[in-house]
């Protein structure tokens, strides 16, 4: 009696890795960049005149966001597909957190999906001019901020409780109490991103 | 002053293709019952709450002690075995149904057949059969046996697989049962002849990686086996593994 051989556990532990190396790496350059936004206009536009300018700008784009956002969204509604929620029967805290991460990446499909066209997509396309001002004229609509600030904040948890199942799937924190730490810095990682890029899109 | 009485409410299922009914019953309260013994005096009286006349609930059951896992059932909503139940700890109805996670042979007895498939497939034993006496075995640091001694508690209950969200009935995840059993059969002296083996089983369909991180069974487990560990030192064993296969090979 033998398991039957096939890809999945290949497409999992990619799945596992793309989530931190690129997309969790991005999340966090992403929220730093958008925060200089606070300093205004000027310096904000002259840090996407910088990135409209980096050599192979493409190429970066695809290889280290787009493909990567891709794979880790299809296979991650996948997973969502594979498990059965049973919180009411069984409402320990990590089996919620377990929901959590699935909604929250299921959120993040539809919000990224938006997100990237309106502010990449349309300009690739169209020619329309990504700036402060069209961030700023967009957040006028307290529909768009409140679902940014969703989009936000359910990327600082997917990315943070993220980490936290990362580091148990390919071996890292071990033990009940090397987990329970690391639940810790996540959750403080979590509050943290949340803050900063819920502050950048006040800044806008 | 009437008499003090047990009340049972029990999901009942005349066999596998059939569709399940509930029955109630309510039995004379004795000193010390648990829920076997309850299940015993429907035995002797299959006569429901209603006084309508039924069969005998069936139910599997060995050691009562806890160590066997044969009585595994779902108890007021959470699964459990039915000898430590004690019926002055838990509340009334009690109610009893068969496990979700494996097919119904007939009420409270599913079979758990797919666990010891599992149990073959990552080959869970210590290889020691052999035509000449082989001596005996290397020792064990007192420390390394501790921890031997937690992962071998397991009685292949199936707690851990009734709680999980990813062990389903139609897919091939094989558990925290399995992955736990692989810990301790690479970490024993001789049984670490068959870890790459072992490894490469749960990198193959429902091993390791379909982990969902939900860590329920560790709550469930009525052995307090330290589960949630054995999966990330799996993991990280994996993990090596997969490191040796592609730059090694």
């Amino acid at each position: 009696m033998e398991t039957v051989k096939d890809n999945s556990f290949f497409y999992r532990r990619l799945h596992s890795l793309l989530g931190i190396i690129p997309l969790g790496l991005f999340i966090l350059e992403h929220f730093f960049t958008n925060s200089f936004a606070i300093h205004g206009a000027t310096v904000f536009n002259d840090k996407i005149d910088f990135f409209a300018s980096l050599p192979y700008l493409i190429v970066i784009e695809l290889l280290f966001i787009f493909i990567p956002l891709l794979v880790h969204g299809i296979y991650g509604l996948y997973i969502v597909y594979t498990g059965q929620a049973n919180q009411l029967q069984y409402g320990y805290f990590r089996n919620w957190m377990y929901l959590i991460q699935r909604v929250t990446g299921v959120i993040l499909l539809f919000y990224i999906g938006w997100h990237v066209w309106t502010t990449r997509l349309s300009a690739l396309f169209y020619g329309k001019e990504v700036s402060f001002d069209m961030m700023h004229k967009m957040l006028a609509s307290p529909v768009v901020f409140w679902w940014m600030v969703v989009g936000v904040v359910c990327v600082s948890f997917h990315f943070a409780n993220g980490l936290w199942s990362f580091s148990i799937v390919w071996g890292i924190t071990i033990g009940p109490k090397a987990q329970k730490r690391m639940g810790y810095i996540t959750m403080g990682l979590f509050v943290i991103l949340a803050v900063v890029g819920v502050k950048a899109l006040l800044a806008f | 002053m009437a008499e003090k009485t047990v009340r049972l409410k029990i999901k009942r299922q005349l066999n596998a293709e059939s569709s399940p009914f509930w029955e109630e019953f309510e039995i004379p309260h004795g000193p010390s019952m648990n829920v076997i013994s309850c299940l015993v005096a429907i035995q002797e009286h299959p006569v429901t709450r209603s006084g309508k006349k039924t069969t005998a609930v069936a139910w599997e059951c060995s050691c009562l002690e806890e160590v066997c896992g044969a009585c595994t059932m779902i108890i007021n909503g959470m699964v459990r075995q039915a000898c430590s139940a004690l019926v002055d700890n838990i509340d009334q109805p009690i109610v009893l149904e068969p496990m979700t996670k494996f097919p119904v042979v007939r009420d409270l007895v599913v079979d758990r057949q797919r666990m010891f498939d599992n149990l073959k497939k990552v080959q869970a034993w210590v290889p020691v059969d052999g035509s000449f006496d082989m001596g005996p075995g290397p020792k064990l640091e007192e420390s390394e046996r501790a921890v031997h001694y937690e992962l071998s508690k397991c009685m292949t209950c199936g707690c851990c697989l009734e709680v999980c969200p990813q062990f389903e009935k139609g897919n091939d995840f094989m558990g925290a049962q399995i992955i736990s059993q692989v810990r301790l059969f690479n970490f024993h002296p001789t049984g670490a002849a068959l870890k790459e083996d072992r490894l490469h089983s749960v990198m193959g369909k429902g091993g390791v990686a379909e982990c969902g991180n939900a860590q329920n069974c560790v709550e469930a487990c009525p052995k307090e086996i330290p589960l949630t560990t054995s999966i990330a030192e799996v993991g990280r064993q994996v993990t090596l593994q997969v490191m040796k296969d592609w730059f090694r090979k």
